[in-house]
C-alpha cells in the first residue's frame, strides 16, 4: 500500500469532529457504517480497543431493576441464536463471567520501540508535536502568532527552522533532513520502518495514539474554511513532522545504536492491519443484551402508538405552532396542547425549509443557517440592529503581558474579587454568556426580499417565486394544508450557557449548530408576504386573508420564548396573540418543571414559577457544567400526524416530525424527511450512544479539567490530545439505545422511497437505525428487516393511562415508562 | 496573653472540617459540601473579624509559642505561630478564595467520581495553607509546606486513572522536593547561626539579626540563598517555571485555587516573612531581584506564544510573581502585598471563566476579525518564538539533565536486588556500629570522615531506589536503609543522644513495617503488576492497601505524622557548621528518598486501571 492510499484510509477512520464553533453531532464510528451494526462495532472494538456496548454487569443490573424485560431477553435469544440451547444462553447471559478485555490491534507495531529500545516515544514526541500544531492552528489565544502562518504547516516549520538561531530538534539528522531532503517522506520511512509493508500499520498506530489532533488536521485539510483565520495544513505534513520528531528522539536517546523496525520483527505479521475478527461469544452476548434492552423500550412505544383514535375533525383551531423536530420540544408541545386543546402543533427540521447564509450587522463572516451538508445560494443580511455584545476585560490579552499585568493585577484584582464573588453567589447575565436571543437583534431588520443585490456568489434575499416555493414546500411537508388558524407560529430554538465549550452542540442541529431564530423569522415573513399569498391562492391554497404568521425563538435552556415582528399583527390578531402568549407562558413554566426533575440539585416538587427561575439560573452560572440535558435520553423519531401520537407521554425522548401521508402522493416529501432524519437524528443518537458506552475513548471524558486549545478544541491539561466526542456531563443520564424511527404510512409505499437514496438506505439497511412502519388504517406494525418489511406484533402491555402527569413527574429523576394521557 | 491563642482557630477550623469531611459518606454530596462550605464561611468571618480587631486595637505582631514537641539540653523543637500584617493579607485572600471555590465546586463537581476526595483534599490544602501562613518558625512553616506539597500532588493526580495527571503530579512533587532542599538547608544553617530554634518574630529584631550576622556573613548569605531556592521553586520562578502549567490537570476550580492563586504565591510569602533577615544582605537582595527579572522577561515571552488558555494564564501569573519578587527585593512590601492579592484574584477569576473564551473570542472575531498581517520575520524574533514554544528548555533541563543524572548515578548500583542488598549492607553497617562503639579508640582523622562515609552510603541507597524499576520492595528497603545509615552517620558527631536516634528511627520503623506489609500483600495479590515499569492503577482494586500504603509512604518521607519528622530536624541540628558536605548529602538523601517513594506509590497505585475490563483513556488523553 502506498502512502497516498494509507492517507486516504486514515482520513476515513479518524474522528471527523469540526472545530468547536461548528460542533455538529455525527456518528462517531461513521467509518464502519457500510457494515452491519453489530458486526461493524465488533470490528471497531477489536481494531481500536473501544468498548462498544454497555458492560455485561451494566446489562445485568438493568435486567434486575426491570429495564430489560425477561420476555424480551428470551425473544432476543430466539431471534439471534434460535430455539435450541436457550437455557445455556440464558445462563451465560445472566451468570457466567467473561473477561471483557480490550485488546487492540492498532498500537502493537509501534509499541516495539518501547519493547526493543525502551524508548517511550510518545512521552517525548507528543508534547512538542501538539504544541507546534496547536500554535500553528491557533485561532486567537496566543498573542504572538505563528511565524510564516500563511505557508503550509511543513513549509512554515521549514522556514522557521532555517531562519532561527535555535532548532526545533535536538539532534542534527532530523534538522538536516527537514531543510535539505527533497524526498523527505521516503527517507523517513526507510530510516524508521525500513520496509514499506509496515507503513499502514505504523501510521495507524502513530496517528491513533492521538486521534484528536490527527482528526482535526484531517478535517481542516478538507474544509479549510471552517477556520475564520485560515491555515493550510494536511495530514501528510503532520505525519512528516511527527516522523521527524520520532527520528529526533531515537537519535537523541540511542545515538547510532538503532535500526529500523523491520529489523526487529516479522514484517509479515504486520502487513495487513484490517482483519475481520472471528465471531466471539462475548460479542454474541452483548448483541443479545443490547437488542433485548432496545426492544424492551421500543415495544411499549409501539403498543402505545397503536392506541391512537381518529378524532372527529375539529374545525375550530385557536392557533397553530410549528416547532423543530428536536426532542427537547416534545414536552413543550405537549403542554401547549394540554393548556389549549384547540391549539395544534407541528414538527419539522428547524431551518423551516429556508436554507441560507446569515450575516449579522457588522459581522465579518457568514454563518450557515441550514443543515450542514447543504450549500445554500442565498444570503440574509441584518441591518439597523443594535450592538448587542459587551466586552469583558478579564479576557483581554493585555492582562497577560508583563507591563499590562503589572497594572491589571493590582488595579483589576479587587474588581476581579468582587466580580467573582457576585458571579458565584448571585449568577446573572454576563458578556461571557452565549444566549440564543442575541444571535439576531429582534428589533433589527432582515433583507428577506431579493432586491437585485448579490454578495460574492450569493443572492441577497429570496424572490417571490422562491419564497412561494419554500412556504408551500414547508406547509405540505408538515401536512398543514387547510383549516388555517388566525395565527400560525414558527418557533425556532437555541440554547444559552456560560463556561460551555460545547455550546454549539446545544443549538439547533438543523441550523448548523446555531440558534434557529433567523429562519423562523424569515419563513414567517415570507408567508406573510402579500405577493406570496397571492401566488399561493393562485395555486389553489386556501389561506384566509386574516391569517398571519409569526416567528419566534424558544430558548431550551431558560424555557423562554421571544416573538418577532409582533407589531405587524392586525388588531384582532394582536388580542389573540396576547391570549396565546399566556398559553405559551404557562407551558414554558410547566416545561421547566418537567425538566427540573432531571436536575438532582433542584427539588422539582416546587411551584413551576419558582422552578423556572432556578432552571434559568443554570444558563448563567459559571459553575454549572449541565446547563441543560440537550439530547440526552433520545431514542425515538416519529414521523406522522401529531393527532396520532399526542396521546402519549414520551418523556422528551422523541424527535417528532409532522407528516401526513395523504398529502405526499409521490413520496417525495417522505424522501426529503428521511434524507434529513438519518444523518441528523441518527448522528445525534449514535454520538450519544458511543460517547455513553465508551466515554474514555469515544467520548471526551469529564469536562471539568478541560483546557481550551486554540479555540478549536478541548484537551486535558497542557499536553493532552484534543478530545472529540461528548463530555461525561452531557451523557451520564443517557441510555444507549439505537434510534427507532416510526413512520405512519403504508409499508408498500415506504419501501421504494427508502431505497431511492443509497446513502440514506444504508442507515436502515445496516441496522444503525431501526425502522417500523405503522399502518394508518389497520394499525398494524411492520418491521424493516434487511431489505423488506415484515409484519409483527408488539407483545408489550398497553401503557397505563394517567390524567395529570405533573405530580407523577417530580417523583422520579429516572427515565419514565411510556404512558397514555387522558 | 492567653487570648492570643484565638488565632489558632485559623488552623483548627479547616482541620476540624477536614476530619469531619473524612467521616462523611462518599455518596452524600450535600453533607460533604456543606461541611466544606460552612467551614470556609466561618473561617472567612473569623479572618475578617480578627483582621478588623487587629487593625483597630492591637497593631503589633501576635506571637504564640504553643507546643514543645521535644526538648533536650541544647535543643528545643516547638510549634510556633505568628500573626502580623503579612499574615492578615494572606489569610484574607486565602479565606475569600477558598470560600468561593468551595461553593463553586459544590455544583461543579456534582456527580463526579471522587466528589468526597476532592473536598477532603481542598480542606486538607486549606489547613496546610493556613498553617503555613500563621507559622512562627521554620519548623512549623516546613510542616505546612509539606502538607501543601502532598495536597498539591493529590489534586493534580485527582483523575488518578489517567496517565498524564499522574505523571505530572509526580513531576510537580519532584520539583517541589528541590524546594524542600532549600528549606532544609536554611533550617540547618540557622540552627548554627542562632544556636536556638529561631522564631520569625525574633527575625524582626534588627539588632539581634545584625549581631548574629556580624562575622558570619557567609552563613547569612547561604541561608538567604536557600530561602530563595525554596521560594523560587514554590512560586515557579526561573528555571522551575514549567511545573505550574503542568499542574493544571485537576478540575478547573482546583487549578484556580492552587495554581492561580494560593499555592503559587507561597514563595512570595516566604520572602516577605524572612525579609528582615536578608534585608541587609545585598547579595541576596540582588539575587532575588535578578531571579524575578529573568522570570518576568522569559515567562512573559512564553505567555505570548501559548495557544491554550490555562498555560497562558499560568505563565502570565508567573510573570507577575517575578515582578513581585523584584518589588520585595526593593523593599516595597505594601505594593508587593497588593500585587499578590490582585494577581491571585485576577488569575483565579480568569481560570474560572476560561472555558468561556471559546464563545467569547469566536464571537469577537466574527465581528472584528482582521486578517493578521504577514509580518517580516527576522532571525531573532524567530529564535525567541521557538525558544518560547519550547519553554526555554527549562522542562528539558530539569527532567532530562537534572533528574536523569540522578538516575544515572543510581544505576551504578544496578547489581543490587532484594536478595543481595542485605548481605552487602549488614556487614558494612555492623562495621559502622563497631566503629561507633569504639570510636574513642579509632584515630580522630578516621572518625571525622565516618559521618560523611555513612551519609554517602545512605545517599547511594536512595539514588539506587530512585533508579530502581523492577523491585518495589527494594525501593522501600533501600529508603529504610538510608534512614538507618543517616542515623549512624550523625551519631559519630558528638552529643547525639540515643533517645534522639530512637525518636527518629521509631518513626521510620513504624512506617517501614506498615509499608513492607502492604508491599508483601500486594506482591501476593497482584504479582503481574508488581514492578515499576508502568503505572498500574491498583488503587481501584485494593483501596484499603492503597490507603495504608499511602500513610506509610507519608511517614517514610518525613511527613509530619510520625516522629521521623522531628528526627529529621534533630538530625540536622547535629550536623556541624563546617560539615557542608554532610549537610548537603543528608539533604539530598531526604529529597531523593521523597521522590523515589512518591514514584513507588504512584506507579503501583495510580494510573490507568490494572485490568482492562474497564475502558481506559489513551495515554495522550
Amino acid at each position: 500500500m502506498n502512502f497516498e492510499e494509507v492517507l486516504s484510509h486514515l482520513r476515513h477512520y479518524l474522528p471527523t469532529q469540526a472545530p468547536l464553533k461548528d460542533f455538529i453531532h455525527h456518528n462517531t464510528l461513521h467509518a464502519f457504517q457500510h457494515e452491519e451494526f453489530h458486526h461493524a462495532i465488533h470490528k471497531a472494538a477489536r481494531m481500536f480497543g473501544y468498548q462498544v456496548y454497555l458492560t455485561l454487569d451494566d446489562y445485568r443490573e438493568r435486567y434486575n431493576i426491570g429495564d430489560i424485560h425477561e420476555d424480551e431477553l428470551n425473544r432476543a435469544i430466539s431471534r439471534i441464536k434460535g430455539e435450541t440451547d436457550k437455557e445455556v444462553w440464558r445462563k451465560r447471559l445472566l451468570h457466567e463471567s467473561f473477561s471483557e478485555i480490550h485488546s487492540s490491534r492498532v498500537g502493537q507495531l509501534r509499541n516495539h520501540w518501547k519493547t526493543t529500545y525502551h524508548v517511550n516515544m510518545d512521552k517525548y514526541v507528543h508534547p512538542l508535536l501538539f504544541r507546534l500544531v496547536g500554535s500553528f492552528l491557533d485561532q486567537g489565544i496566543s498573542i504572538s502568532g505563528f511565524p510564516y502562518h500563511q505557508r503550509t504547516f511543513l513549509n512554515a516549520l521549514r522556514s522557521l527552522e532555517r531562519s532561527s538561531y535555535t532548532s526545533i530538534f535536538r539532534t542534527h539528522r532530523a534538522r538536516t533532513l527537514l531543510l535539505k531532503d527533497d524526498n523527505l517522506l521516503e527517507t523517513l520511512i526507510s530510516i524508521l520502518l525500513g520496509d514499506e509493508r509496515l507503513l499502514e500499520h505504523y501510521l495507524f498506530d502513530q496517528q491513533f495514539a492521538h486521534p484528536g489532533w490527527s482528526g482535526m488536521v484531517a478535517v481542516l485539510e478538507e474544509n479549510p474554511a471552517m477556520l475564520l483565520d485560515k491555515r493550510r495544513i494536511s495530514l501528510h505534513d503532520f505525519i512528516v513532522v511527527e516522523l521527524l520528531l520520532e527520528l529526533d528522539v531515537l537519535d537523541l536517546r540511542l545515538g547510532n545504536n538503532w535500526n529500523s523496525l523491520s529489523q526487529h520483527l516479522n514484517v509479515h505479521e504486520f502487513e495487513h492491519l484490517f482483519i475481520t475478527p472471528e465471531s466471539e461469544l462475548l460479542f454474541d452476548l452483548y448483541r443479545i443484551w443490547q437488542e433485548a434492552f432496545e426492544w424492551s423500550f421500543y415495544n411499549s412505544v409501539l403498543k402505545g402508538l397503536q392506541q391512537f383514535v381518529d378524532s372527529p375533525a375539529n374545525d375550530f383551531v385557536s392557533f397553530q405552532a410549528v416547532f423543530c423536530i428536536d426532542d427537547r420540544e416534545c414536552s413543550l408541545r405537549r403542554y401547549i396542547e394540554t393548556n389549549d386543546n384547540h391549539a395544534a402543533t407541528f414538527g419539522t427540521a428547524g431551518f423551516f425549509n429556508v436554507p441560507f447564509y446569515f450575516q449579522p450587522e457588522h459581522g465579518r463572516f457568514y454563518t450557515k443557517s441550514c443543515p450542514a451538508p447543504q450549500n445554500p445560494t442565498h444570503l440574509i443580511k441584518e441591518y439597523e440592529s443594535k450592538k448587542r455584545h459587551k466586552s469583558e476585560s478579564h479576557f483581554s490579552s493585555r492582562t497577560y503581558s508583563m507591563l499590562g499585568g503589572m497594572i491589571a493585577a493590582p488595579a483589576m484584582g479587587i474588581w476581579s474579587a468582587l466580580k467573582m464573588g457576585v458571579n458565584i453567589l448571585f449568577p446573572a447575565d454576563s458578556p461571557a454568556r452565549v444566549s440564543s436571543f442575541t444571535h439576531m437583534d429582534r428589533n433589527g431588520k432582515l433583507s428577506i426580499e431579493h432586491q437585485g443585490k448579490f454578495s460574492k456568489h450569493l443572492q441577497v434575499g429570496f424572490t417571490i417565486d422562491e419564497m412561494t416555493e419554500r412556504v408551500e414546500g414547508l406547509l405540505k411537508a408538515i401536512g398543514l394544508v387547510n383549516n388555517f388558524a388566525p395565527i400560525v407560529y414558527f418557533i425556532g430554538h437555541g440554547a444559552s450557557s456560560v463556561n460551555n465549550t460545547h455550546y454549539a452542540g446545544y443549538d439547533c442541529g438543523a441550523c448548523s449548530g446555531r440558534s434557529g431564530s433567523v429562519n423562523a423569522r424569515v419563513i414567517a415573513s415570507m408567508a406573510n408576504n402579500l405577493d406570496v399569498r397571492k401566488m399561493l391562492s393562485e395555486k389553489g391554497w386556501n389561506i384566509p386573508n386574516n391569517t398571519q404568521f409569526i416567528g419566534g425563538i424558544h430558548d431550551t435552556t431558560c424555557d423562554e420564548i421571544e416573538f418577532f415582528d409582533e407589531a405587524n399583527l392586525s388588531g384582532d390578531n394582536r388580542i389573540l396573540h396576547e391570549r396565546n402568549k399566556q398559553t405559551f407562558h404557562k407551558a414554558l413554566l410547566q416545561n421547566a418543571k418537567e425538566r427540573s426533575r432531571r436536575f438532582l440539585l433542584i427539588d422539582s416538587s416546587k411551584e413551576p414559577a419558582k422552578l423556572h427561575k432556578k432552571v434559568k439560573l443554570r444558563s448563567m452560572s459559571l459553575f454549572e457544567p449541565r446547563p441543560e440535558w440537550n439530547h440526552a435520553t433520545n431514542a425515538l423519531c416519529i414521523i406522522g400526524r401529531r393527532d396520532h401520537n399526542k396521546h402519549l407521554f414520551m418523556d422528551r425522548r422523541a424527535f417528532l416530525n409532522s407528516y401526513d401521508y395523504r398529502v405526499d402522493t409521490d413520496g417525495s416529501i417522505l424522501l426529503g424527511i428521511l434524507n434529513a432524519i438519518a444523518p441528523v437524528c441518527g448522528g445525534i443518537n449514535l454520538e450519544y450512544y458511543f460517547s455513553r458506552v465508551d466515554n474514555c475513548r469515544l467520548g471526551a471524558g469529564t469536562k471539568l479539567p478541560h483546557n481550551v486549545m486554540g479555540l478549536i478544541g478541548v484537551a486535558n491539561g497542557m499536553d493532552g490530545d484534543l478530545r472529540p466526542g461528548l463530555p461525561f456531563q452531557m451523557i451520564n443520564i443517557h441510555d444507549p439505545l439505537r434510534l427507532l424511527v416510526v413512520i405512519e404510512h403504508k409499508p408498500e409505499q415506504v419501501l421504494p422511497v427508502l431505497k431511492k437514496n443509497p446513502v440514506t438506505f444504508e442507515w436502515f439497511h445496516m441496522n444503525w437505525i431501526h425502522l417500523v412502519v405503522l399502518h394508518p388504517e389497520t394499525k398494524d406494525l411492520y418491521l424493516f428487516d434487511k431489505d423488506h418489511f415484515i409484519a409483527f406484533a408488539s407483545n408489550s402491555k398497553i401503557p397505563d393511562s394517567i390524567s395529570s402527569h405533573q405530580d407523577y413527574l417530580s417523583a422520579s429523576s429516572q427515565n419514565l415508562p411510556i404512558l397514555q394521557l387522558l | 496573653m492567653g487570648h492570643y491563642h484565638l488565632i489558632l482557630i485559623f488552623v483548627l477550623l479547616p482541620f476540624i472540617g477536614f476530619l469531619l469531611s473524612l467521616l462523611a459518606p462518599p455518596k452524600s454530596e450535600l453533607f460533604i459540601s456543606r461541611i466544606a462550605i460552612y467551614t470556609s464561611a466561618i473561617q472567612l468571618i473569623a479572618v475578617v473579624v480578627a483582621a478588623v480587631l487587629w487593625i483597630i486595637i492591637i497593631r503589633k505582631p501576635l506571637h504564640v509559642e504553643e507546643w514543645v514537641l521535644y526538648q533536650s539540653n541544647e535543643y528545643r523543637f516547638f510549634i510556633d505561630f505568628l500573626y502580623d500584617a503579612n499574615t492578615i493579607v494572606f489569610l484574607l485572600v486565602g479565606a475569600f478564595i477558598t470560600f468561593l471555590i468551595v461553593r463553586y465546586s459544590r455544583y461543579y463537581m456534582h456527580l463526579e467520581n471522587g466528589y468526597k476526595r476532592f473536598f477532603n483534599t481542598i480542606l486538607f490544602f486549606s489547613f496546610g495553607y493556613n498553617w503555613t501562613i500563621i507559622s512562627g518558625n521554620f519548623e512549623t512553616f516546613f510542616m505546612g509546606w509539606e502538607i501543601l506539597g502532598i495536597s498539591s500532588f493529590l489534586l493534580i493526580a485527582f483523575y488518578r486513572n489517567r496517565y498524564l495527571p499522574v505523571k505530572n503530579a509526580v513531576k510537580v512533587f519532584s520539583i517541589y522536593r528541590i524546594g524542600d532542599l532549600g528549606i532544609l538547608g536554611a533550617m540547618w544553617a540557622s540552627h548554627h547561626l542562632w544556636h536556638v530554634n529561631i522564631t520569625f518574630l525574633k527575625l524582626q529584631n534588627l539588632d539581634l539579626v545584625h549581631e548574629h550576622l556580624a562575622g558570619h556573613s557567609e552563613i547569612g548569605v547561604f541561608i538567604g540563598l536557600m530561602l530563595l531556592l525554596a521560594a523560587t521553586v514554590k512560586s515557579a520562578q526561573f528555571p522551575f517555571s514549567t511545573w505550574l502549567p503542568r499542574a493544571m490537570e485537576g478540575p478547573t476550580p482546583s487549578s484556580a485555587i492552587f495554581y492561580g492563586s494560593l499555592s503559587v504565591h507561597l514563595g512570595v510569602y516566604l520572602l516577605l516573612r524572612t525579609f528582615p533577615f536578608w534585608e541587609s544582605q545585598p547579595v541576596v537582595r540582588i539575587m532575588i531581584g535578578c531571579i524575578g527579572l529573568v522570570t518576568a522577561i522569559i515567562s512573559s515571552m512564553i505567555t505570548k506564544v501559548q495557544s491554550s488558555i490555562k498555560p497562558q494564564i499560568a505563565y502570565a501569573s508567573i510573570t507577575q510573581i517575578g515582578i513581585i519578587f523584584i518589588e520585595i527585593a526593593l523593599g516595597w512590601h505594601t505594593l508587593a502585598l497588593l500585587h499578590f492579592a490582585g494577581n491571585a484574584f485576577l488569575r483565579t477569576y480568569q481560570l474560572l471563566v476560561s472555558p468561556s473564551v471559546v464563545s467569547y473570542f469566536i464571537r469577537d472575531q466574527f465581528y472584528h476579525f482582521v486578517s493578521p498581517k504577514v509580518k517580516k520575520q527576522n532571525k531573532l524574533s524567530n529564535t525567541l518564538y521557538l525558544l518560547s514554544i519550547k519553554e526555554w528548555n527549562m522542562d528539558y533541563f530539569i527532567t532530562n539533565v537534572f533528574f536523569k543524572s540522578l538516575k544515572d548515578l543510581g544505576k551504578i548500583l544496578s547489581f543490587l536486588n532484594p536478595k543481595n542488598v542485605l548481605y552487602l549492607f549488614i556487614p558494612i553497617y555492623i562495621a559502622g556500629l563497631v566503629a561507633y562503639l569504639f570510636r574513642d579508640e579509632i584515630p580522630v582523622e578516621i572518625v571525622q570522615v565516618l559521618p560523611e562515609i555513612f551519609a554517602l552510603i545512605g545517599c547511594m541507597m536512595v539514588l539506587k531506589a530512585f533508579a530502581e524499576r523492577n523491585h518495589p520492595r527494594l525501593v522501600w528497603l533501600l529508603v529504610i536503609l538510608n534512614h538507618v545509615s543517616l542515623a549512624l552517620s550523625v551519631s559519630f558527631n558528638e552529643y547525639f543522644e540515643i533517645v534522639e536516634t530512637f525518636i527518629y528511627l521509631a518513626g521510620v520503623f513504624i512506617s517501614g513495617i506498615l509499608g513492607w506489609f502492604c508491599l508483601f500483600r500486594l506482591k501476593k495479590l497482584a504479582p503481574a503488576f508488581f514492578n515499576l515499569n508502568y503505572y498500574h492503577g491498583l488503587s481501584v482494586q485494593y483501596p484499603v492497601l492503597h490507603h495504608l500504603f499511602f500513610l506509610a509512604m507519608l511517614g517514610m518521607t518525613g511527613f509530619p505524622i510520625t516522629t521521623a519528622f522531628i528526627g529529621e530536624d534533630l538530625l540536622f541540628s547535629h550536623i556541624f557548621q563546617n560539615q557542608y558536605l554532610l549537610a548537603f548529602v543528608v539533604a539530598v538523601s531526604f529529597v531523593v528518598a521523597g521522590i523515589a517513594l512518591i514514584r513507588l506509590y504512584a506507579r503501583l497505585f495510580l494510573g490507568p486501571y490494572p485490568l482492562p475490563d474497564k475502558s481506559n483513556h489513551l495515554p495522550s488523553a
